[in-house]
């Protein structure tokens, strides 16, 4: 049975108490995106400026529980002065942690397995890592996922891949 | 003389054969029947009985299986007229459950009598089964939707009540609130719909499973209520509605069972109430609901309410005193008009991760909107931990909450 302390790490509960890069840029410029969980109204607003090919400002907003909001806020912390293409991947790595182990959780086949695997080669996810204990706690998943899939709206807007 | 209704709750706790579980070490604490009641072992029983013994579809066959079956099918309609004190068992419509029997008042009542403009009056503390059916015949139609609003300590507030139902057709409301616990004085409502030329349902979902109900006392149009909150299995609710408007409706789904007649020009329409159930019905499960409506007659719904008030009071008395200013808790202080639901906040912590920290210690409650989102943006929140209890619970479930809450403080302390 995993403990509370495989979900909320220390740098979880970090970002979660004092979280990076707090607030709202003004839209336009900026490009706003929201992400919305209707099962526990988590929200996520993420206002991003994004400069040639940098993604060179991102503010968050929004509220919700610990998992969503320290997520985004290391998303922010991540993110921030990335190129879009490196953003992207992160998003790619990202969802493949969380959903690695699910698929491992589920005892489904190998072959999500690789396809995770394939996203995350050769990607720094340093403090993300820790979100990784998400995953033994299935409803969670989305919580974590959230400004991820929020990120990921904000380029497509502005950076349609 | 003192009358001693108490409930030995030690003793019920055995009928319930999920209770005996453990998690993490620690016994299951449910503190979530107002989501789904826990089922006790007669209820299991007696549908384990019809699947091995009885079972045949209903209505249909004319050897005896089919018979035994359609009897006991038909004996727990019965049975649920008496238990609501319906004037025959014809009132009775079985549905899937209480959102099912709403959309039929919409679908069937509504399609036939609502049109553009006409007026149906809900109220801010409604669960989404008394709301979003009357959206989509919005969306359809162009009925107007009108709102009661909520005085601060969550009750209806009843002052706008005269104009809001000028003109209005129905009066749609929720007799028990699953997220304040408010319970709404029925008679009250019905009285002032019908003043106005309206009609009144009732959404009594979480009424029935606690508090004895008499649809001829509350003089209600339509009452919708669901089994699996009373003590009764998943997949069967239904509607009660008074024998002139059932007879007025047009049906609902159409297939077998709902027909008398069918041609390639048309078909003609059962007697209500079957008239309104289409395809087999849930039989097992209705005959499951006749042996939880015997479990609540033997315990005596005035005993469950009684404990159900003191245990309430005792588990707001211990949150308040526990945690001071640090909890927010909503509904109605007044404990006789008020269910065994608390919702509430922690100070600093989301619903999800106190939530998830009870889990750690068993105790279960449930995290989120509890379907009612029109009164979570009134109440500016996005989300409240709910702990209900019921007939299964007592004071070291309360407790259990306590103690549980005080951990989830302190791990998530700044
Ligand atoms: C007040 C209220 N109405 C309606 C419902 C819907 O019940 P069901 O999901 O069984 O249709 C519920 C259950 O959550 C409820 O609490």
């Amino acid at each position: 049975m995993p403990g509370l302390e495989d979900l909320y790490r220390e740098i979880i509960l970090d970002h979660y108490r004092a979280p990076r890069n707090r607030g709202e840029l003004p839209s336009p410029p900026a490009t706003r995106a929201e992400g919305f969980n209707p099962l526990c109204g988590d929200e996520v607003v993420l206002t991003l400026q994004v400069d040639g090919d940098t993604v060179t400002d991102l503010l968050v907003a929004g509220q919700g529980c610990s998992i969503s909001q320290a997520s985004s806020s290391m998303m922010s912390a991540a993110v921030k002065g990335k190129s879009v293409a490196e953003a992207r991947q992160l998003i790619r790595a990202f969802k493949a942690l969380m959903s690695i182990h699910e698929s491992k959780l589920g005892g489904e086949g190998d072959d999500a397995g690789t396809e995770a695997d394939n996203a995350l080669d050769g990607v720094q996810l340093g403090d993300l890592e820790a979100l990784q204990g998400v995953v033994k706690f299935p409803v969670r998943i989305k919580c974590a996922t959230l400004a991820w899939n929020t990120l990921e709206q904000g380029l497509d807007e502005t950076s349609p891949s | 003389m003192s009358l001693d209704v108490s409930l030995d709750v030690a003793a019920l706790r055995r009928d319930f054969p999920v209770l005996e579980r453990e998690f993490h070490g620690h016994r299951l604490v449910y503190l979530d029947s107002a989501a789904t009641s826990q089922k006790p072992t007669s209820v299991i029983e007696v549908m384990d009985t019809f699947y091995r013994h009885t079972n045949a579809n209903v209505h249909r066959g004319v050897y005896t299986l089919a018979e035994e079956a359609t009897a006991a099918f038909e004996s727990a309609r019965a049975r649920m007229a008496r238990f609501l004190h319906a004037s025959t068992p014809s009132e009775i419509v079985f549905t899937k459950n209480a959102t099912e029997a709403m959309n039929l008042v919409a679908r069937s009542w509504g399609g036939a009598h609502l049109h553009e403009g006409d007026v149906v009056v809900l109220s801010l503390m409604e669960h989404h089964a008394n709301v979003v059916p009357w959206h989509m015949l919005a969306a359809e139609r162009g009925i107007e939707l009108r709102w009661i609003p909520l005085t601060d300590d969550g009750c209806l507030d009843l002052e706008s009540l005269p104009q809001l139902l000028e003109g209005a057709a129905l009066l749609s409301v929720t007799s028990l609130s699953n997220v304040l616990g408010t319970i709404n004085d029925v008679r009250h409502l019905a009285d002032a719909a019908h003043a106005a030329d309206a009609l009144i349902a009732v959404d009594a979902a979480q009424t029935i499973p606690h508090v004895e109900v008499d649809v001829t006392a509350w003089d209600a149009d339509f009452v919708a209520w669901t089994g699996h909150k009373m003590l009764g299995p998943t997949g069967i609710g239904g509607l009660w509605a008074r024998e002139n408007l059932l007879e007025g409706m047009p049906p609902f789904l159409g297939g077998g069972e709902m027909i008398r007649d069918v041609t390639v020009d048309g078909f003609t329409t059962n007697d209500i109430p079957w008239k309104f159930e289409a395809g087999t019905p849930p039989i097992a499960e209705a005959v499951g609901l006749e042996a939880a409506i015997d479990y609540l007659d033997d315990v005596g719904l005035e005993a469950v309410r009684r404990h159900e008030i003191e245990l309430t009071g005792y588990a707001l008395r211990a949150l308040h005193e526990r945690f001071d200013d640090r909890i927010t808790t909503y509904g109605p202080s007044d404990l006789s008009i008020r269910g065994g639901v608390i919702s509430f906040l922690l100070d600093g912590i989301h619903a999800h991760d106190v939530s998830q920290v009870l889990d750690e210690d068993a105790v279960a409650v449930r995290a989120g909107h509890h379907c009612a989102k029109p009164l979570m943006r009134h109440l500016g929140v996005p989300a409240t931990t709910r702990a209900s209890f019921y007939l299964y619970n007592d004071e070291a479930d309360a407790d259990a909450l306590v103690e549980s809450l005080a951990r989830a403080e302190k791990f998530f302390a700044v």
